[in-house]
């Protein structure tokens, strides 16, 4: 992050709720945050804490109805995304930003070649021939390290591996060059080996095509070999942001904290019990009032209960929304 | 005498293959596993998905019938046991599957769900079943108040825990879990793992705990397996294999993890390719197609397994960089 540049995302005070039978749930409650160029933020917290509904109000795609953007807006480089037009976020969407999913076969259509379904996104997006776009499709899967391109090209998407799916789906996605990539737990459903080499490639390519990438993701460890800072939520709030360092060795919010403790990871000398975090995540038509947090918190007090914190920038990168974050 | 022992377990698929999927062909899903289970120790199995650890948990139980190879249990060959018969087997062995949502009848109340394996032996009058079941929901941490509830009103730890109740109902002396944490949140993961501790501390069972994650398999094990397309490839004391592991793909699966410490990214050796087809697996060392230090020897000839055990405990590890093709 470079505080001198233009953030190129700019999140304010964004608010997303679903009406269900049992009536209207918030799934993400004023929440704020900047994207600078070239960064690589991740996105973390467990299922249901508003991950993937906060990557889809960036791209326009929160299913309507049900879902509805309440309050707040999207800045892609000064435009609010949140008022304009849907054909103009139309060329927005696989332009300027891109999104990759934890499934690509949702993504992909099973009747069409790989090769067909990038060229309608490339001709969709650019000035080009469909023979044009054919070669840049070919260079793009040969970008993001798929073998002999030329012939999987021809393939289906049932005929290649999780992995390979992957790469299409990334390869699809960067073959217009967005400024940003919101990639949704793209490594989740495949093998760590399998990951580390998505990883890698997305690395790679980020620094080649100088875009900024959103990771959503559940696993820490993704976001600590990959990340440049990390924002972590709790039922559809944003708890703390930090750059990497302090996120995992200073971590403030008791959740965080909690968190880190808690993911089981290779150790010197076993140990005999996990730490845990008691409880579990409310759901959201049953939430405490005052700190969302509070009925797990080890540093809870009276005040946690009755008045609910906010996001508040400490020393260094970290902001944290506790009235007693870890010293 | 060991708990279990498994001599040369196979299960091979009939599955169609080639163009046309005209062929007749057989999908080597255990292909020849051999291991020991001791009373009350869990036995770690790992590898990346399709190398056939389900298979083997559901073979041992004869959830699938293994195409060749022994079972004991307590000495006595199972393998021939009639249909009929494996009833009073269940009562010693169980299985806790991974999908807490689809393994647990929504039909059924909390209380039915956990009482169904003493119904069907027709254990104990009404009312000890009764007592047992509320035992049961102790024993998980749960309170007899969700005893008329039904599964789909849980989380999905909660869910775990009604499940393993389940498979404690009988007093089983060996239950397969088959990655049992797998679909959890860090929070309540670990919170389930700790619950498998106490178990096997306090009644004394033995399990096979299946799992893809290392970390979890550490936390967990007394001794561990790391499968590859079907086989064993190292096994050895917890303790052995993570100080000191042998294998190439041991190696290369430890390296894949992402560690939750900023300051390590970006430096890990990241293995090539993919697993290859358990239908027409590679001739000699099933590793050998993606292996870093591949000899000529690896794709002719199958490797033996090798104790190079310094502890006095048994490592074994097949692959030709040891024993005599070490030479
Ligand atoms: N289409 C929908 N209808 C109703 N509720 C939804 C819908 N999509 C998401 N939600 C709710 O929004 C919350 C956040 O969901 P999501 O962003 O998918 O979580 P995450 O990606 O962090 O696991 C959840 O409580 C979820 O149930
Ligand atoms: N019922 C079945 N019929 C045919 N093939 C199967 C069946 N069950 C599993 N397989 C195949 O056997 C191999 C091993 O699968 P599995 O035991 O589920 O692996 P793991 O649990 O390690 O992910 C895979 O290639 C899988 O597709
Ligand atoms: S605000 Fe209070 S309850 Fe919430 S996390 Fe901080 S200390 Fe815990
Ligand atoms: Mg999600
Ligand atoms: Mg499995």
């Amino acid at each position: 992050m470079n505080p001198d540049q233009a953030p190129l995302l700019r999140v304010r005070d964004l608010v997303v709720e679903f009406s269900t039978e049992v009536g209207v749930a918030r799934a993400i409650d004023g929440i704020s945050f900047d994207i600078y160029p070239n960064e690589t933020v991740g996105l973390v917290g467990e299922s249901g804490c508003g991950k993937t509904v906060t990557g889809l109000s960036i791209l326009g795609l929160i299913p309507s109805p049900p879902g509805k953007i309440v309050r707040g807006s999207i800045e892609l480089m000064g435009k609010d995304l949140t008022a304009i037009p849907e054909k103009e976020l139309r060329d927005i969407r696989g332009g300027d930003i891109s999104m990759i999913f934890q499934e690509p076969m949702t993504a992909l259509n099973p009747v069409f070649t790989i090769g067909n379904q990038m060229v309608d996104v490339l001709t969709q997006h650019r000035n080009l021939t469909r023979k044009q776009a054919h070669s840049v499709a070919i260079e793009m899967l040969d970008k993001v390290g798929i073998p002999a391109p030329g012939q999987r090209i021809l393939e289906y998407p049932h005929q290649l591996s999780g992995g390979m799916r992957q790469r299409v789906m990334i390869a699809m996605a960067l073959s217009c060059g967005p400024k940003l990539l919101v990639a949704d737990e793209p490594t989740t459903a495949l093998d760590v080996t399998t990951q580390a080499q998505v990883l890698e490639q997305i690395r790679l390519l980020q620094d080649e095509f100088q875009m900024a990438v959103i990771l959503v993701t559940h696993d820490l460890g993704v976001v600590a070999e990959t990340c440049d800072r990390g924002i972590v939520m709790y039922c559809g709030s944003i708890v703390e942001s930090a750059g990497i360092e302090d996120l995992f060795n200073h971590p403030c919010h008791p959740y965080t904290e909690g968190l880190l403790q808690s993911i089981p990871r290779l150790r010197e000398k076993p140990v005999d019990r996990l730490p845990i975090i008691p409880g579990r995540v409310p759901d959201l038509f049953h939430l405490p009032s005052g700190c969302r947090f509070a009925d797990r918190c080890s540093k809870v007090t009276d005040r946690c209960r009755q008045e609910a914190p906010v996001l508040q920038q400490l020393t260094g990168s970290t902001a944290v929304s506790c009235f007693n974050p870890v010293a | 005498m060991p708990l279990l022992e498994v001599r040369d377990l196979k299960k091979y698929f009939p599955v169609r293959a080639g163009l046309f999927r005209r062929t007749k062909a057989q999908l080597r899903a255990v292909d020849g596993v051999s291991f020991r289970i001791e009373k009350g120790r869990t036995l770690g199995l790992v590898g990346e998905s399709g190398c056939g650890k389900s298979t083997l948990g559901r073979a041992i139980l004869r959830l699938h019938e293994p195409s060749s190879g022994d079972i004991l249990l307590n000495g006595r060959s199972i393998i021939d046991v009639p249909r009929s018969g494996m009833m009073g087997l269940r009562r010693q062995m169980q299985m806790i599957f991974q999908d807490p949502y689809s393994s647990l009848s929504p039909r059924r109340t909390v209380a039915q769900t956990i009482r169904e394996p003493l119904d069907v032996h027709g254990i104990g009058t009404r009312e000890e079943r009764r007592r047992q079941v509320d035992r049961l929901l102790d024993i998980v941490s749960m309170g007899p108040q969700v005893r008329d509830r039904y599964p789909h009103e849980f989380s999905g730890g909660q869910r775990q825990r009604i499940g393993i109740a389940r498979a404690l109902a009988l007093n089983p002396e060996f239950i397969v879990a088959d990655e049992p944490v797998s679909a959890l949140d860090v929070s309540v993961q670990s919170q389930v793992l700790n619950l498998i501790a106490d178990l096997k501390r306090d009644m004394g069972i033995a399990f096979l705990f299946i799992s893809h994650d290392l970390a979890v398999i550490q936390h967990v094990s007394d001794d561990v397996g790391v499968m590859y397309l079907g086989r064993l490839v190292e096994f050895a004391s917890a303790q052995d294999l993570y100080r000191d592991p042998q294998h190439p793909y041991t190696k290369a699966l430890m390296a894949a993890i992402p560690v939750p410490e900023p300051g390590r990214k970006r430096t890990r050796l990241v293995v090539k390719g993919e697993v290859p087809s358990p239908i027409d697996p590679p001739a000699g060392c099933p590793f050998h197609t993606r292996c870093e230090q591949v000899k000529a020897v690896c794709s002719v000839k199958r490797p033996l397994a090798v104790d190079v055990g310094a502890s006095g405990r048994p490592h074994l590890v097949s692959c030709h960089l040891y024993g005599d093709g070490g030479q």
